[in-house]
């Protein structure tokens, strides 16, 4: 095996691995603060590519002119469509905005989930708190459920492309940087934006936690919640707080990977299982593990769907991520780096 | 009665007489009328009533008496299944081979995936039987295609073996029978208005599920169901007093997934054709989801939440606008168009909308499920009356 054949994969698991990681790290911070296992966390990064494709919608409401001079195809007037971005400001910028339309997309992405984490939290999860896990992860499924069939009521069934900046389009020659042979090693600008986008949110988070003193009192609040509660500090708002925050996350994995993969209603559940093994394996309650375990299984997914492994072990490629969730499972169950103690019963 | 107190042996002969008498039940409104939509009373509705209904009596005896939540017993539904389709193949087109080779394979499967899932409680064995689940749903999809037919499905063919039938070349596939009876065929009885379809693998079905049931009873009332309802309350409590809860478990995880094999194992004796969309973890949601509906840990529950949510997804999944429209006439046209407008998105195709719905609801305000929501009230006006 080629040295370029194993840094090709190495690349190819890192995108998806940093969606993994991202999502991943949003329920660990839930589960971390509130002690709630969130089904409903798939939906939610389901929603933010849904606001990909809203914003690119919403970008291009076009006004529609009649030039009577000019006749289509079929004989009628000639109908000119001019999205409004472009009458208001000019034809270069509108043009421009419309192709940026996913990076854009943050933008509004940030406040819908903010506002979907807060309702979420206040509305539904708060009143779950006491009761057992089981009936947490059940509710928080009918209402994954419930999202998805509104997102696929509103936008249908289909996947609905959402594409990258066009300058963003093509492939970066790796092999060409490091001095092998051009060629050999492609890999599309988009998959670096979103992984260095990916390590810039994770960068993020841990320094919101770790520098700031709202950070610090959350940290307290994971290790001990109710001394800080009786130091007199409002725990309960620091969490529903810590929640928008984690929908944030997800949507903004959602978001961007748009360009990578088309989005439709189903988008979210096959990361939310999988993701679900990443906390797992990262250790339930350990961030650092979440973040480690999603590059780790992302990689080593990539690995196991190579021709020559898949020669070797038939099948390998669909399972290897469970495999290791059950190996992990049973011979270190609080996970990579999860702390001593935590859920292990 | 059959070893039975005397309110068990009341409830199974008032199963045994909803489940006979289902085909007239279940058919309220006259043939032809504009409300004959909402009757129930065909075979292919009705036998899916009863097959999910041991498969949620089967998943409630361990997640109603052990409290292990198990978000994979769809797989041991699709492992029956297939047994059962290969059994149709190759021995022969009677069914009793099939439903019982079903139930042995499911039941060694979840054997296999208990042992190893058990050694975790709570969200950790969810995860894992998640995990387990998944990986066959994507096996069996992928590389087990010669066994599992892949994304097609598995089905029986003409040229099929079945040693004891011997293989016939010409004619039809034959179907499904028992002893020389098709599974398929229906007596059609013409009532005044109204036509009750008595269908044969229907009442196969319900002479199962009344065998399933009883055992299920006997089960909760005896010793070992009390044992497991102690894994439930308090299983450390139960390890202090010397005894090792996983034996209990596993042989519930085990009996669970015998009962979704008997299921998977039915559903190809009715319609010999499985497919691996049956293994896939949001299968495993819904039978949680019967369970919770019904009431978890009453032995009547999950039949009744079986039946619920098929007759929901069989009635609002073929409600159409033009329906809609015909309900609401009566209104003002802008008012009309209104609620069709917005009764649209929860029928049709995006009937799962309302399941979401009905299952949250469910979660939040019957936490017993209907039974206990029934026995709630059911109390509360008792209490009253005794004031």
């Amino acid at each position: 095996m080629e040295l370029s054949a194993i840094l090709l994969q190495v690349l190819n698991g890192l995108d998806k691995g940093s969606a993994y990681a991202l999502i991943a790290l949003g329920l660990t911070l839930i589960f971390g603060t509130l002690g709630v296992v969130n089904f409903a966390h798939g939906a939610l990064f389901m929603i933010g590519a849904f606001c990909a494709v809203t914003t690119q919608r919403l970008l291009s409401i076009s006004t529609i002119t009649i030039d009577e001079t000019k006749t289509d195809f079929l004989g009628k007037p000639l109908q000119i469509k001019t999205p409004i971005v472009e009458s208001w400001f000019g034809e270069s910028v509108g043009q421009a905005l419309i192709d940026w339309s996913v990076p854009l997309a943050i933008l509004l992405t940030i406040p819908v989930m903010l506002i979907i984490g807060f309702v979420m939290e206040r509305g539904l999860i708060k009143h779950f708190y006491k009761r057992p896990h089981s009936d947490q992860i059940l509710v928080t499924f009918g209402l994954a459920i419930v999202l998805q069939e509104l997102i696929k009521a509103y936008f249908g069934a289909n996947q609905i492309p959402a594409p990258a900046p066009s300058v963003f389009i093509g492939s970066f020659d790796f092999g060409a940087l490091i001095g092998m042979d051009a060629g050999k090693l492609l890999y599309p600008y988009w998959r670096i934006v979103y992984f260095c986008f990916a390590l810039l949110i994770i960068g993020l988070v841990f320094a919101f936690l770790q520098f700031t003193t709202f950070g610090m009192v959350v940290r307290a609040g994971m290790a001990d919640r109710e001394t800080v509660g009786l130091l007199g500090i409002d725990i309960d708002k620091r969490f529903t707080i810590m929640f928008g925050i984690a929908a944030a996350v997800a949507g903004l994995a959602g978001v961007m990977y748009t360009p990578i993969n088309s989005p439709s209603y189903t988008f979210g559940t096959d990361f939310l299982v999988i993701s679900f093994v990443v906390v797992v394996v990262g250790g339930m309650g350990s961030l650092g593990g979440a973040v480690l375990a999603g590059f780790v299984l992302g990689i080593l997914e990539s690995f196991a769907s190579m021709r020559q492994v898949i020669e070797f072990i038939p099948g390998i490629n669909q399972v290897v991520i469970y495999l290791v969730a059950i190996v992990i499972l049973l011979v270190r169950p609080r996970g990579l780096l999860g702390r001593k103690g935590v859920m292990e019963s | 009665m059959l070893g039975l107190s005397r309110n068990d042996f009341l409830m199974l002969l008032l199963v045994l007489f909803l489940v006979a008498a289902a085909p007239i039940l279940l058919n309220p409104f006259p043939e032809g009328s504009s409300l004959a939509q909402f009757n129930a009373g065909y075979p292919d509705l009705m036998q899916r009533f009863l097959i999910f209904g041991i498969f949620a009596v089967g998943f409630n005896i361990l997640f109603g008496l052990t409290g292990y939540l198990s978000f994979g017993h769809a797989a041991f539904l699709g492992a029956g299944s297939y047994a059962g389709v290969w059994m149709l193949k190759l021995l022969t087109i009677n069914v009793i081979p099939a439903i019982l080779m079903s139930t042995i394979v499911a039941g060694v499967f979840s054997l296999l995936i208990g042992y190893i899932s058990l050694r975790r409680s709570g969200i950790y064995f969810s995860i894992l039987t998640l995990a387990f689940a998944q990986m066959s749903f994507a096996l069996a999809s992928s590389v087990l295609q010669p066994i599992t037919g892949g994304e097609t499905g598995l089905q029986t063919n003409l040229n099929d073996p079945r040693i004891l039938d011997g293989a016939n070349t010409s004619g039809n596939i034959p179907a499904p029978s028992l002893f020389g009876f098709e599974m398929r065929e229906s007596i059609q009885v013409p009532m005044g208005d109204w036509l009750w379809t008595f269908n044969v693998g229907y009442y196969v079905c319900a002479f199962v599920l009344l065998i399933a049931f009883y055992i299920a009873i006997r089960i909760f009332r005896s010793p070992f169901g009390m044992m497991l309802k102690a894994v439930k309350s308090n299983n450390e409590r139960l390890s202090y007093t010397g005894i090792n809860p996983r034996p209990y478990t596993l042989a519930a995880f085990v009996i669970s997934g015998m009962y979704a094999g008997l299921a998977g194992g039915l559903m190809v004796a009715m319609d010999p054709l499985a497919g691996s969309e049956r293994m896939q973890w949001t299968a495993s949601g819904e039978v949680v989801l019967m369970t919770i509906l019904g009431g978890v840990g009453t032995v009547l529950g999950p039949v009744i939440g079986a039946g619920i949510i098929k007759y929901f997804e069989n009635i609002f999944s073929k409600i159409n606008d033009n329906m809609l429209q015909s309900w609401f006439a009566f209104m003002p046209d802008g008012l009309e168009s209104f609620m069709v407008a917005v009764v649209h998105p929860f029928v049709g195709k995006g009937w799962h909308l309302s399941l979401g719905l009905m299952f949250m609801l469910a979660i939040i305000f019957l936490p017993g499920g209907l039974i206990g929501g029934i026995d709630s009230v059911y109390r509360r006006i008792f209490k009253k009356r005794a004031q």
